[in-house]
């Protein structure tokens, strides 16, 4: 097992591209550390699956290096890499029985026989299929197949990282629960750098420990859940995570105030001369309704999601949205006033998150 | 941990994997040249002879026409038993054709979208008789049409390949057809059309290929035929192949002309296997792949 | 997909219907005619039974014929298939360069069965075609008007150039039909590429396999035009296969009697092999619908 470096990487499937907007992926440079749990998260087309094989060596960049450890094998072929990779579409080979399709992989590589014995039982006792390991894999459903492709994902011990591009699209909703607990179990148990692709955010945030995002071909922020959360880095991560994602607004900002419309809201640092289109965004959790002070709103309705309720409200023609705690009494008319936290509010130039130059109070972050 | 995998180290160092592949590859590439060089060889060999006098096609093998001519084309296309042959062939077969798609498009489309009595028996039927030896079939086929005085027409021949071409049209047209949506027709018959509208304007342009392809086949099975032809014709419809078989049986000499008149029963099908090239397997699988 | 009971459907089938059962049924009546009747001409017919069917079964002419026509279509599933399969393999997949070899590959399927078999003759004739000629010149002694073995060995490769693009075809319609993943599951396995043509390509190829050899037996198996005009069905009789040997019989010598009974023994085992087909054909079908890929 190894760190993971990718350097400069980008890749165009075009063979002339003729400038940035024909890249698949832009200039990347990160390091995934060795048994890390990653979630490479974003919308459909933004890049993921293509970086994902590129580490694995289906597809070789068009500039970059990509590093296990020391090594480079920007030029290795997959098989070198050790590397194992579990597809959106269950990939069982039909003619085989369940135990032949787990232990394909250790036997290519020469594994002795009493080694594969063993380490087949106990990967299918993981992926609950002890049962029915001498049933041919012709004709099982698409979610017992899905297990069998983790399970094959699973079965060498030494491989340099699991890669998942989007493993359970095809897995009942019920059963996905289980298969990611799975997942982030055999995880701890074994320690391999896993790395999930997935375009949904309860699996990314579930599963990783960190989580990496991706948009238009850019990583655009890699961290914890909670940062993501707290500190988005990109108006898309504030968007995308979240539910509902995070309000954002155009703004004026000058100082530690930002104007919306005609409005003001103070903000939790003091901010420099900033160019560009400006942004300030706010968590629906962070926004309280007020009868009194901070900024008039309209409100347009209120929606039940289960566990709470979310008031949608319209600050100077904008909407936000806001999180109400339990048992909140609204106003009886249309109107309201709502406050942001100002230490939660981040300040956006071009999508960027901007740091601000005088923080006035960082105990709340 | 930033040190190498011990076997990660051991499988990058070597490089005889990679130098595999490329041999591989290229072992494959020249497996698959040689093998269609194989292929072209008998049809440039033809292709060679017809341009060549008798003389020099007699007097020794030449890779290239030493003295090339016109002259065998010219034969061909100024002697009315040669290019009456070409039309009398080109006759029938698109008769054939033209019954053999006509009648099986509704037939294809009964067994794609209903189930009704005995549906899979006449299916079966309909393949057998795709099967059936046309040797079988000569000399009855020569008494039934002698018996209803169409020896020897154009017509007695287009309708005896329909023996085979049907069938075949069928089953091509019903494996397009399935992968239609039945959701189409019931979307048309809500929006008012009648049958014979939707079949006409809307059915029919989603299956193009589909119809494309079985006439092609009908054509091609038709064209290649020279058993069935030969036995239906004798003199005022002479078929082309019946008009090569000759020449080479009675003269036995003139193989300037025998090869050009090969080499232009070659070309209708070379020019429009281009348009069906990716749908030549399903063709032959009887629209079943 | 679910269909709907529907009796009228019928009259949809019916030109179909009615033209293949002109140019089978009446046909196929006159067959069962002859063979169970004899004639002296003039339309008189007298009922023998079964005794056509008992001449043919006894005749040594039928069993060497039919032998030989074993023998051929053997030999020929034997190389087309393999060959078939490793062409298939070889051919790029996707670009120009995949559809020009497609076309390449067709051309000999297009070609009127008489000129192939011209084709062939011109080819190997010692002195003025380019293979008998290049033989001789190094000194083979080939001669198929005269060597059954050389007029065997024509009839072979004439056969496999003819029709190994047929099975190259369905296969590569097979191939094509793979999802790039399990490709690439194959290399992440650090699969052999044999393994990879045993557990993954063959898998997917088994069914247009079938059918493949299916068709070309059914169709060795009938082969006339390409004999008749490359031997004649000699020399001797050596190359004279069942269809050869039927024409011979019905037209040539006018033996109605055996050679309806023989047409219909054929006939017999043509419906036996369909219905194999048949079932293939059906069952492919309904695999095709319960896994939709």
């Amino acid at each position: 097992m190894a760190k993971i470096t990718l350097s400069n990487l980008a890749h165009t499937y075009f063979p002339y591209p003729r400038g940035e907007q024909d890249y698949a992926l832009k200039t990347i440079d990160l390091t995934w550390d060795d048994g890390g749990a990653y979630a490479l998260l974003g919308a459909s087309g933004c890049g993921k699956s293509t970086l994902l094989n590129l580490i694995s060596g289906l597809r070789r960049p068009s500039q970059g290096r990509i590093l296990f450890g020391d090594g480079d094998v920007t030029d290795a072929p997959t098989a070198e890499r050790n590397i194992a990779q579990v597809f959106q579409f269950p990939v069982v080979y039909d003619t085989m029985t369940v135990r032949e399709n787990l232990a394909f992989p250790l036997r290519n590589r020469g594994m002795k026989k009493d080694y594969i014995q063993s380490r087949v039982d106990q990967v299918a006792k993981m992926i609950g299929m002890e049962g029915t390991l001498s049933r041919k894999a012709r004709g099982l459903t698409a979610d017992v197949k899905q297990k069998i492709s983790l399970g094959r994902g699973m079965v060498r011990e030494d491989v340099n990282a699991i890669l998942f591009d989007e493993p359970l699209t095809v897995i009942d909703p019920h059963l996905k629960w289980e298969l990611r607990t799975q997942l982030k179990k055999l995880h701890q148990d074994f320690g391999h750098t896993m790395i999930y692709v997935t375009h949904d955010q309860t699996e990314a945030l579930t599963f990783a420990d960190k989580v990496v995002v991706m948009h238009d071909g850019r990583i655009v922020q890699v961290g914890t859940p909670e940062e993501l959360f707290e500190r988005p880095a990109h108006t898309f991560v504030g968007y995308f995570i979240g539910s509902p994602g995070m309000n954002l607004l155009d703004a004026v900002i000058d100082g530690n105030v930002a104007h919306i419309g005609e409005h003001e809201a103070p903000l939790g640092g003091k901010f420099g001369h900033l160019t560009g289109r400006t942004q300030i965004g706010i968590r629906p959790e962070h926004v309280t309704v007020s009868r009194t002070g901070g900024l008039p709103a309209t409100i347009m309705r209120v929606d039940d999601v289960g566990r709470h309720r979310i008031l949608r409200a319209e600050v100077a023609g904008a909407p936000v949205a806001v999180v109400l705690p339990e048992g909140a009494a609204l106003p009886a008319d249309d109107s309201c006033h709502l406050i942001f936290q100002p230490e939660k509010i981040g300040v956006f130039a071009d999508d960027w998150r901007m740091a601000p130059e005088h923080p006035q109070d960082r105990s709340g972050s | 941990m930033t040190t190498i995998d011990p076997t990660f180290a051991k499988a990058t160092s070597p490089r005889r994997s990679r130098d595999n592949t490329k041999l591989h590859k290229a072992m494959s590439r020249g497996m698959l040249i040689l093998y269609i060089l194989f292929l072209l060889v008998p049809i440039y060999w033809l292709v060679n002879m017809s341009f060549k006098t008798n003389t020099e096609i007699l007097s020794g093998v030449s890779l290239l026409p030493q003295d090339f001519t016109w002259h065998n084309y010219g034969v061909i296309f100024s002697d009315s038993t040669w290019y009456m042959g070409y039309v009398n062939s080109l006759i029938y077969v698109l008769l054939n054709t033209l019954i053999s798609v006509t009648v099986a498009l509704p037939a294809a489309y009964a067994f794609s979208r209903y189930s009704f009595m005995g549906d899979k028996h006449l299916f079966f039927w309909l393949l057998t008789n795709r099967m059936a030896p046309a040797a079988v079939f000569a000399l009855p086929f020569f008494q039934l049409y002698s018996s209803v005085g169409l020896f020897d027409t154009h017509i007695a021949v287009a309708l005896a390949h329909c023996l085979f071409n049907i069938p075949l049209a069928v089953w091509i047209l019903e494996g397009f057809m399935r992968g239609v949506p039945k959701e189409v027709d019931e979307t048309a018959y809500i929006d008012g059309h009648s049958f014979g509208g939707f079949f006409l304007k809307i059915f029919m342009p989603l299956i193009a290929s589909g119809i494309g392809v079985a006439a092609f086949f009908c054509f091609m099975f038709s064209w290649v035929d020279l058993l069935i032809s030969r036995t239906l014709t004798s003199v005022n419809v002479k078929t082309i192949g019946v008009a090569m078989t000759r020449t080479s049986s009675a003269t036995g000499l003139d193989y300037g002309v025998l090869a050009a008149a090969g080499v232009l029963t070659i070309i209708p099908g070379a020019l429009v296997i281009w348009f069906v090239r990716n749908y030549i397997a399903k063709g032959f699988a009887l629209g079943r792949v | 997909m679910f269909k709907t009971q529907n009796n009228k459907a019928w009259f949809l089938v019916l030109p179909v219907l009615l033209l293949v059962g002109f140019s089978a049924i009446l046909p196929l009546m006159t067959v069962v005619n002859y063979a169970f009747n004899d004639t002296f001409g003039n339309n008189a017919f007298f009922w023998v039974g079964l005794e056509w069917f008992r001449e043919v079964i006894r005749s040594e002419r039928m069993h060497d014929a039919l032998q030989r026509q074993l023998i051929f279509s053997a030999i020929i599933l034997a190389i087309e298939i393999p060959l078939g399969i490793a062409i298939a393999l070889t051919l790029p997949k996707r670009g120009v360069w995949a559809s020009l070899t497609l076309v390449l590959l067709a051309l000999p399927l297009l070609i009127p069965w008489n000129v192939v078999g011209t084709i062939w003759q011109l080819f190997t004739r010692i002195d003025i075609g380019l293979l008998g000629s290049t033989l001789a010149a190094l000194g083979v002694d080939f001669n198929l008007g005269r060597d059954a073995i050389d007029a065997w060995a024509t009839l072979i490769v004439m056969d496999v150039w003819h029709w190994t693009s047929l099975v190259t075809l369905l296969c590569y319609a097979g191939l094509q039909s793979i999802p790039e993943a399990y490709y690439q599951a194959g290399r992440i396995d650090q699969a052999s590429r044999w393994a990879v043509f045993r557990y993954i390509e063959l898998p997917k190829m088994q069914g247009v396999l079938l059918i493949a050899v299916l068709l070309r037996f059914m169709d060795s198996f009938m082969i006339y035009t390409e004999p008749f005009v490359v031997t004649g069905g000699g020399p001797g009789s050596t190359t004279t296969f069942l269809s050869v040997d039927l024409v011979k019989m019905a037209i040539g010598q006018f033996d109605l009697g055996p050679a309806a009974a023989f047409s219909l023994m054929y006939f017999l085992v043509i419906l036996l092999i369909s219905w194999v087909f048949y079932t293939v054909m059906t069952n492919l079908d309904q695999e095709k619908e319960e896994v939709p890929e």
